[in-house]
């Protein structure tokens, strides 16, 4: 039975840190607006790139000779993994979610004799890999400095992912993020960017285009393009379950801690009371014995 | 019958120009300046660095843009873009600055012709604009 000054001690501290958990939830539920917000303004951009190039790849005749950012290198044995996850904790299951798909991923991959690159953006993801998957990564980005979102960063991260696949480090590249549903539900998403997936319907519209220049150069330098942009809705998807999640996981810790307020506080009403009742009890059988 | 159309310009983070009421944009593609006009027919080009204009009823509007996609079709022309700014609102800085990192750039042996065009290009054209 601990001590009534002890458990005054516990219910002030389980206090204190709700406190802390109910402000963190409220700056969440202030950026979680703004980063909703953004992710819908970047909406149109990467639905419009998606339209050009689907347009374009439709008009393509010749796919023998296309980029290879579209149709691939025609092999499949080095795959190259972007983790995306968050620079911080204390949200949720985010970052474990995104982690178990990745992971699952990988396993699929190793055991079918492939090779396996992963580069991680966010410093969590790579913390929670590096124990388990250390050999493979190749790379670890993170944009703790920058305070928003941009289209800068992302373009980084293309750069790179273009600069290993002129190489031919790679021939398939796969991102992970996680996809903003609402503030209860994040979806972990793979999606593989290069080679381009053409699972989209092809709505009919036989638009001929005129090109200027041709398909093939234009392709050539939007595909680029497409992929930083891919990489920048991840980005802004991600910011915007980053924050729903850790809003969720600070309203629940600081329900939680309301409870075992109160439960605190029963406990020490009741020990204050016994402590009473026992001296009563003291007075009461040493009068009786006079 | 109305010979007007519309245009959006949108950039990474937000649509950046969305009107219902221009009667020519001027573009700076990549073979040279179109100009387009109601019923073009359809068509997919990529910009290089150059100042787009559009026109409409009211008013006369001037962007400079670095790179971009655009694409008419229906009477729409949507311009991708990742760098893009108002001349009414150049910052003095950036455009020195842009032009000095260009000019660098310019100054180093491993560029090739095309690179080093679009570059030659992209300095004229920013240095008509810190004239104004």
């Amino acid at each position: 039975m601990p001590s009534l000054d002890d458990l005054r001690k516990r219910i002030t501290s389980v206090k204190s840190t709700q406190k802390i958990t109910k402000a963190m939830k409220m700056v969440a539920a202030a950026k979680l607006r703004k980063a909703q917000e953004n992710a819908e303004k970047g909406r149109p951009y990467s639905e419009k790139m998606n339209n050009v190039i689907l347009n374009l790849s439709k008009s393509i005749t010749d796919k023998e000779n296309a980029p290879k950012l579209l149709v691939g290198t025609g092999e499949e044995k080095v795959h190259l993994c972007i983790v995306l996850t968050a620079d911080r904790g204390l949200c949720g299951g985010f970052n474990t979610n995104i982690i178990k798909k990745a992971k699952s991923y990988f396993e699929k991959i190793i055991s079918e004799n492939k090779t396996l690159k992963i580069i991680t953006v966010g410093s969590k993801g790579y913390d929670q890999l590096k124990r388990q998957y250390k050999s493979y990564i190749v790379e670890n980005i993170s944009f703790k400095e920058s305070k928003n979102i941009n289209y800068f960063d992302a373009d980084k991260v293309g750069k790179i992912i273009i600069e290993k696949f002129e190489k031919n480090e790679f021939d398939v590249c796969a991102i992970f993020y996680n996809k903003f549903k609402n503030v209860i539900t994040q979806i972990p998403q793979e999606q593989q960017i290069v080679p381009l997936n053409e699972d989209k319907d092809v709505s009919g519209n036989d638009n001929d285009y005129e090109f200027e220049p041709d398909e093939d150069e234009i392709l050539s330098n939007l595909l680029p393009k497409n992929i930083s942009t891919q990489i920048f809705k991840a980005m802004l998807e991600n910011s915007a379950s980053e924050q729903g999640s850790r809003m969720t996981a600070m309203d629940n810790a600081t329900r939680n801690a309301g409870e075992l307020v109160d439960r605190l506080t029963i406990e020490y009403n009741r020990s204050r009371q016994a402590a009473i009742t026992k001296e009563l009890i003291e007075i009461i059988s040493g009068a009786e014995s006079l | 019958m109305s010979n007007l159309f519309n245009i959006d310009i949108v950039n990474p983070e937000q649509s950046f120009l969305s009107k219902d009421n221009v009667f020519e944009v001027v573009i700076p593609a990549v073979e040279g300046e179109i100009g387009i006009l109601r019923d073009h027919i359809p068509i997919i080009s990529f910009l290089k660095p150059g100042i787009i204009r559009v026109f409409s009823e009211s008013e006369e509007q001037s962007f400079y843009v670095e790179d971009g996609i655009v694409e008419f079709k229906d009477n729409t022309l949507s311009v991708l873009t990742s760098s893009i700014f108002d001349l009414k609102d150049a910052d003095k800085n950036f455009v020195s600055e842009s032009i000095s990192s260009a000019e660098a750039e310019l100054s180093k042996d491993n560029i090739d012709d095309q690179k080093r065009f679009l570059l030659n290009h992209k300095v004229e054209v920013l240095k008509s604009i810190s004239i104004n």
